[in-house]
């Protein structure tokens, strides 16, 4: 063991302060805020923003799961996952079921992101992270502008899959939508847990994703593994925006950028290393952003400063963000 | 050995100077649209100028650049449109205005790194639009217009370059003169080599007595004044400051893609990359509305009849030959070109001693 040199951390400690003084305000304002508005309006917007923060941790399950395995931020996913939307109205226009529909969109997904890791990415694997990140902007682009030139540039509207209804309990409103979106995100998470702790694939995943020469060594085709990380993501990328879309004005080529954007924050705020940190910041994100939105008045068109203002403030007391391993340098 | 080093000078001042020549003709020969269309390529190597010293040369990836550029247009549309500014005066006032912004948007890259920092730094690209929108655009549209006549060429100007789009141009490569200048005396001071060595490991350069603190903010701050004064000169050119969802966003990702694609942490890459996405952009627009031939390759007419009209086709093409182009020269058009420069000595049976590169375990 290396001699270690201990110190007190009093940057570390104040940085701590500030955060436990601002959370608390944060609670007092709540608080007042509920006296002031009633606890009914507090509470739907809660739900609203539950409702799409679990959307936001679902396309940021999918950013981690890919920057996990193979180191890339992937620029793309909101686009692929807009391409499958696409591809799930296509075939939710065909006589079957829609749960069928459903399966089938996911399938194609699946095997479409083991292709593009295959064909597109793998050449390139071995580059700069610059020059992956260009790689995954060049099919941002592509994919955005194939997506209109194959199904149009109209909106479309898709319906929702499950009846809409609401139940009144108490001063809460539950909508079937929110429902829907959390069951589905839980499913979305025992799955993934089950799959990357439970199984030899998973195992062989982890092994990939914390050490790919030593993968190497003991037989994981690490290709293999990189194929399936990024045919994974792509599914939870379709899934996410096969549940978003009904709820939005309807489908068209910009509708995945502004929950891009907000995955981003919520893949950045719960550190980029940590299912359980998508997942959670995903919910923080969305839950910030519709209080927010609701209660303070100069944030009006400036919405967005409120997900990046979190992150900023928890980047800067965690570098790694809220979940994510800690990273020690060597000289 | 020595030979080698002093045949590529040569030959690199050579060409750099008969591009110069040319450019600094262009303006006579061409008709006013292309004379734009190549000082839009000559700010766009600019602010890649200026990103590349911190992608490049500091290790820093930044998506927000974009917003710089912004800050830099609004400062000078603002001025010139609505406070009767010369349009000359407002450039150093987006440059310092872009400059101090870039410092205290800096701040966060002393604790926040890699990908982390680019998110916030995506996070500035997503929100400025919204702030520009709120704050300095009354009508919502996201833009400012400046009345053409405020951007004539002043009565000192060389009477025989005065057209607008001349002035234009001549101000644009004058401009990016001096800053690549600037640039090239920066890498080459105490400063730019501490630059370097915060990138190749902060740890090791903090221990030599470099401040990575200093370093990372000036870089920054640095970079942003070069995107400021691309977007200042931007409003001199196209005539609009303009900032919507897509706009901030799309200029921050088009110059990473032109300092990666002209050759990140080389000199002259990101002017080269600059002229690339602009000239591709341009040449992938044309191609789209009139499909009858690419190049000079001509294009068979079920193909023809497929592009015809899709605008929307462009952005796919551009999308697909930035990724073609990344697996043919992952180091960029200026590494590929020294790479193949090498290649060349080294065919000619003069091998080269390399030196093994270092074990890390």
């Amino acid at each position: 063991m290396d001699a270690a040199i201990v110190r007190t951390d009093y940057r570390g400690i104040a940085l701590r302060v500030v955060g436990i003084v601002a959370a608390l305000a944060v609670v007092v304002w709540l608080v007042l805020v509920i006296a002031d508005d009633g606890l009914e309006l507090f509470l739907s917007q809660l739900m609203n923003g539950i409702g799409d923060g679990v959307v936001y941790a679902s396309l940021a399950l999918a950013l981690v799961l890919i920057f996990k395995t193979t180191g890339i931020l992937n620029f793309a996913q909101g686009e692929m996952a807009l391409f499958s939307t696409y591809v799930f109205w296509k075939i939710a226009g065909w006589p079957i079921p829609v749960w069928v529909a459903i399966v089938i969109t996911l399938a194609l997904s699946f095997i479409g992101g083991a292709l593009i890791e295959r064909v597109i990415i793998r050449p390139v694997e071995q580059s700069s992270p610059l020059v992956i990140v260009i790689v995954t902007i060049g099919l941002f682009l592509a994919f955005n502008a194939l997506a209109q030139l194959f199904f149009g540039v109209d909106v479309h509207a898709l319906p929702r899959f499950y009846r809409f209804e609401q139940w009144d309990l108490g001063p809460l409103t539950l909508k079937s939508d929110t429902l829907v979106l959390v069951i589905v995100l839980a499913v979305e998470c025992l799955v993934l847990y089950l799959l990357l702790q439970k199984t030899k694939v998973g195992l062989g995943l982890r092994t990939v994703a914390s050490n790919p020469e030593s993968a190497k060594l003991v037989g994981i085709s690490v290709g293999n593994m990189l194929m399936f990380g990024w045919a994974l993501a792509a599914a939870i990328g379709a899934l996410a925006g096969i549940l978003i879309i009904p709820l939005t004005p309807g489908l068209n080529a910009g509708s995945m950028q502004a929950v891009l954007v907000f995955a981003f924050a919520a893949a950045a705020l719960g550190g980029f290393d940590s299912v359980i940190g998508a997942v959670v910041a995903g919910l923080i994100v969305g839950v910030a952003n519709a209080l927010t939105t609701q209660y303070i008045d100069f944030l009006d068109g400036i919405e967005l400063v409120v997900p990046f203002g979190l992150i900023l403030g928890v980047l800067l007391v965690r570098p790694q963000g809220l979940f994510g391993s800690k990273r020690v340098e060597r000289v | 050995m020595k030979n080698r080093l002093l045949i590529a000078r040569v030959l690199t001042a050579v060409f750099w100077g008969a591009i110069l020549v040319f450019l600094l003709s262009y303006p006579m020969n061409n008709g006013e649209s292309d004379v734009r269309l190549y000082a839009q390529a000559i700010y766009f190597g600019i602010a890649a100028m200026g990103l590349n010293l911190l992608t490049g040369f500091n290790g820093q990836i930044s998506i927000g650049h974009g917003a710089f550029f912004g800050i830099g247009a609004f400062t000078s549309a603002i001025l010139v449109q609505e406070h009767g500014w010369s349009f000359l005066a407002t450039v150093p006032v987006a440059a310092v205005l872009a400059l101090a912004v870039g410092v205290v948007v800096g701040f966060p890259a002393l604790r926040v790194k890699g990908l982390y920092l680019a998110l916030v730094t995506l996070g500035l690209a997503v929100v400025f639009p919204d702030i520009i929108n709120k704050y300095f655009v009354d009508d919502g549209s996201g833009q400012i217009s400046v009345r053409p006549r405020y951007l004539r060429a002043p009565s000192w100007w060389p009477s025989n370059a005065d057209a607008p789009d001349q002035y234009a141009f001549y101000l644009a490569l004058i401009c990016a003169l001096l800053l690549l200048g600037a640039a090239f005396l920066l890498i080459r001071s105490r400063f730019g080599r501490s630059l370097i060595a915060v990138r190749d490991h902060e740890a090791a350069a903090a221990t030599v007595g470099i401040n990575p603190a200093m370093a990372k903010l000036g870089a920054f701050g640095i970079s942003a004044l070069y995107a400021g004064v691309a977007g200042s000169l931007s409003v001199l050119v196209i005539g609009t400051a303009e900032a919507n969802k897509a706009t901030t966003f799309n200029y921050s990702i088009q110059f990473l893609v032109a300092v990666v694609v002209g050759g990140a942490a080389t000199l002259f890459g990101p002017l080269v990359g600059g002229y690339f996405v602009v000239m591709v952009q341009d040449q992938v627009e044309k191609f789209v509305s009139s499909p009858d031939k690419l190049g000079p390759i001509s294009i068979p007419s079920f193909l023809e009849d497929f592009f015809r009209g899709k605008e929307i086709v462009s952005p796919a093409l551009f999308g697909i030959v930035l990724i073609l182009m990344m697996y043919v020269m992952p180091d960029g058009l200026v590494g590929f070109t020294k790479r193949m420069y090498n290649r060349i000595w080294d065919a000619r049976g003069k091998a080269r001693t390399e030196t093994p590169a270092p074990v890390l375990n």
